[in-house]
């Protein structure tokens, strides 16, 4: 059952996003208009994409009897859905569609990893993992990290931009892409709009830790990782609204403040020593 | 002009503080308390495991010693680390009190006056002048929930003062987490407790098997609890051997001595007393044996805890009989469901117990428990002892080692508790709260004026807190109202 699902959304999305790069890769063309069709096409995809993954998701989750939340496999597929969604989410509200080429990629790099390094048959959780408080904080930090994940993307973008900018005008394929200031306040606004969540999270982290091992809170790495993402985007914020960090200061504090979240994702499940490890990854 | 060093004193101290609630210092200081948590993930900490700090010591004895001493090894605790946080602390006391008490002043103020040049501001619009337009644009402003200032011939209107209660909502709960957690550690007690099932747990310190108090906390002050462990029931997946389930049965009276209540503890929900809560940590099994003298009479009856090694609960352990002549000791390892191949000799194949066995090692001599160095219950010292027999019994079988006998009388499970008293986990927890509670006010208000102006024509213009978008349909929706 799991296994047919996995095959089933893996391959599914294969080949959605490679529809998505076709159609991005068209654009690369610079006739716009004729790319149109295929730029729309690329985000039908991407959606119908997100909706099999979600499936998928949902599925890992039955066939465990559980939420899907246990093991690396399962945060890796959730946190390719949370990251789609993130973009999705944002594409109507801010045009984003330039951004579904390396959205997809990077969706796709996770996914495959997932399924074939980190893939673990769906089996039921050990005790200390039985716990609502797991559900509502592993969720809460999956969404978190997917916009996290968005506004670096989105950071990095204006990076690398405004190094071409330095040294001219755009190129054609860059024609089509925000202006820097744009970009500079999508990343802000994503930001600040997932900084409560990840508090929150944290914070329904300590709940469960409290619950399950009697502290709310020990330095263990991965809530040691966790406590930095959240200072570093807290000094993300201040550092833009009253210290006034706009541009490329404010778009490198963002990316270090992101790669603390990954490091703590990829680092600490894989190589670390703490309560959160968990066996089989 | 000379200054006197006491004013040069009070001028450096005014000095300091100044810098320190300035917000430059407050990012720095919150980046370094960042970068300061880290060796904490990459290095063993004392706190959470002293064998890998110890095992860190063996193998570079040169460089552990050297990062001992810059107290690597309890980073949070070390006092570069109070450091930061204490200044952190201090910083935002200094930044955010001021700021409370002149908020609370400007929740009753007006919006200030409007600024002389609106044409410097975003969203300036320029329209003919018409004599009712500031009666108009009140009355709009007022609709939409502005607070207005009206004068001669210009209003002053802002809205959006709660992105501020929120941002100081939140800072101030940063204050309580973390005088909570200053509570928790100065007045809290933690310890643990190794029960076999149908034992009796009574909360007084000599109770348990350790137990650390904070710096403030007196020993008569825990809880006047008993627990009676009734039972315990471990469930485990057959596929793969892993837990599922743990499940504890006792009895408990609060005071002791009152009518006691049946209560459920599992891993994930631990039993309250007030702010006393009692966890289930982990468990194992203890060997129930007799060991008789060769005249036949009974010298040792009853459970011994051992500890598991291994995930299918092969359990070591040692069991000591100090009155016989000479003194005879156990060397023991139980096995849940017992299985043997070539290459691990004998162990354990499955968590539960379904075919028993005790294979023991019978030492005779001294166990040298009259030499004043605390021992181990679970090993002993064979130094002076000399080996006598070798056994595998199964269950209800006997083994005669010449100086007297031993029977495998079956097995009884055993629970670690943690019992953890602390009195500032409701306050980070409320703090906690609290602080995501303003977050969310503060970063989805909006905060922004609008002024509209009357001289020979009428200038209407915003200014956004932040630069957040929303403002310019505003600024539109009023000037076309006031266009009529
Ligand atoms: C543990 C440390 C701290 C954290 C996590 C934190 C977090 C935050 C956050 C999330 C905001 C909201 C940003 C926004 O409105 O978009 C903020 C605003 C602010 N913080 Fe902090 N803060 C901390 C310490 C401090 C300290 C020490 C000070 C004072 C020196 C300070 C002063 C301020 C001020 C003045 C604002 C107002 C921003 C505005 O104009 O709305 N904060 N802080």
């Amino acid at each position: 059952m799991a296994v047919y699902t996995i095959a089933f959304f893996a391959h599914a999305i294969e080949v959605a996003f490679s529809v998505r790069n076709n159609a991005e890769n068209d654009q690369t063309k610079f006739d716009f208009s004729r790319t149109e069709r295929s730029g729309r096409i690329g985000s039908a995809m991407m959606t119908l994409a997100f909706i099999l993954l979600f499936a998928g998701v949902i599925f890992r989750g039955l066939s465990a009897h559980r939420v899907p939340w246990g093991n690396m496999y399962e945060f890796s597929i959730t946190g390719a859905l949370a990251f789609s969604g993130a973009y999705l989410f944002a594409l109507k509200k801010y045009k984003l569609r330039w951004l579904g080429l390396p959205v997809s990629i990077a969706v796709l790099l996770t996914l495959g990893t997932a399924v074939t390094l980190l893939y673990r048959p769906s089996a039921p959780l050990v005790p200390a993992l039985k716990s609502t408080w797991l559900a509502i904080h592993v969720s809460a930090a999956i969404v978190s990290g997917g916009v996290f994940l968005l506004a670096n993307a989105v950071a990095a973008t204006y990076l690398i931009l405004d190094r071409i900018e330095e040294k001219g005008p755009r190129p054609a394929w860059a024609l089509r892409l925000p202006s820097l200031e744009v970009l500079d306040q999508l990343s802000y606004r994503l930001v600040a709009f997932v900084f409560p969540l990840w508090t929150f999270a944290v914070i329904a982290g300590a709940i469960w830790a409290e619950s399950a091992w009697g502290r709310y809170w020990g330095w263990d790495p991965k809530e040691t990782w966790a406590f930095i993402t959240w200072v570093a985007y807290a000094a993300y914020l201040h550092a833009r609204v009253t210290i006034g960090w706009r541009g490329r200061r404010a778009a490198w504090l963002c990316l270090f403040a992101g790669s603390t979240f990954l490091f703590n994702y990829v680092y600490v499940n894989i190589w670390g020593t703490g309560r959160h490890t968990y066996s089989g990854l | 002009m000379s200054i006197t060093p006491e004013l040069g004193a009070v001028g450096f101290l005014r000095w300091i503080w100044r810098q320190l609630t300035s917000m430059r210092i407050a990012l720095i200081l919150l980046l370094l308390l960042g970068v300061a948590a880290i060796p904490g993930s990459i290095f063993p900490q004392r706190s959470q495991n002293p064998m890998k700090v110890q095992e860190f010591f063996t193998n570079n004895p040169q460089l552990a010693r050297w990062l001992d001493r810059v107290k690597i090894f309890d980073v949070y605790s070390s006092p570069w680390f109070s450091a930061i946080y204490l200044l952190l602390f201090i910083s935002l006391v200094g930044c955010v009190l001021p700021r409370t008490l002149e908020h609370l002043k400007a929740i009753g103020a007006k919006p200030p006056l409007t600024p002389k040049f609106l044409d410097r501001m975003e969203f300036h619009n320029d329209l003919d002048q018409n004599p009712s337009s500031l009666d108009v644009a009140e009355k709009w402003l007022k609709k939409n929930h502005f607070r207005v200032r009206r004068e001669a011939n210009s209003i002053s209107a802002e809205k959006g003062y709660l992105r501020e209660t929120g941002n100081l909502l939140f800072h101030l709960s940063l204050l309580l987490i973390l005088v909570a957690v200053g509570v928790g550690s100065l007045y809290g007690s933690k310890g643990e407790a190794i029960l076999n099932v149908g034992e009796r747990f009574i909360n007084t310190p000599t109770s348990y098997d350790n137990i650390t108090f904070g710096k403030f906390q007196r020993e008569g002050s825990l809880i006047p609890f008993s627990l009676n462990i009734t039972n315990f029931v471990a469930t485990y997946d057959p596929a793969t051997n892993a837990p599922t389930d743990y499940k504890l049965t006792v009895q408990s009276a609060n005071p002791i001595g009152s009518k006691p209540i049946t209560r459920i503890i599992k891993v994930n929900s631990p039993l309250t007393f007030a702010s006393t809560k009692i966890y289930l940590q982990a468990n194992g099994y203890s060997p129930v044996v007799t060991v008789r003298h060769k005249s036949g009479k009974v010298v040792f009856s009853g459970p011994v805890v051992f500890l598991p090694q291994d995930g299918n609960l092969t359990s070591v352990g040692a069991i000591k009989v100090p009155d016989m002549k000479p003194q005879i000791g156990f060397v023991a390892t139980f096995l849940p469901t017992a299985d043997r191949s070539a290459a691990r000799g004998a162990f354990s194949s499955y968590p539960e117990v379904l075919d028993p066995r005790l294979l023991l090692s019978v030492w005779a001599g001294n166990l040298g428990l009259d030499s004043g160095v605390p021992q181990s219950v679970y090993r002993i010292n064979t130094s002076k002892m000399t080996r006598i027999g070798l056994k595998a019994l199964a269950l209800n079988q006997s083994y005669d080692f010449g100086e007297g006998s031993i029977t495998f009388d079956g097995w009884k499970s055993w629970v670690n508790l943690q019992i953890v008293d602390d009195p500032g986990k409701m306050y980070a927890l409320a703090g906690g709260l609290l602080a995501v509670l303003g977050l969310l006010i503060s970063l989805f208000t909006r905060q922004r004026r609008i002024w509209v102006k009357i001289s020979d024509r009428v200038e209407v213009a915003g200014l956004a807190k932040n630069g957040v978008p929303g403002l310019k349909e505003e600024v539109e929706a009023l000037v076309k109202v006031l266009k009529g």
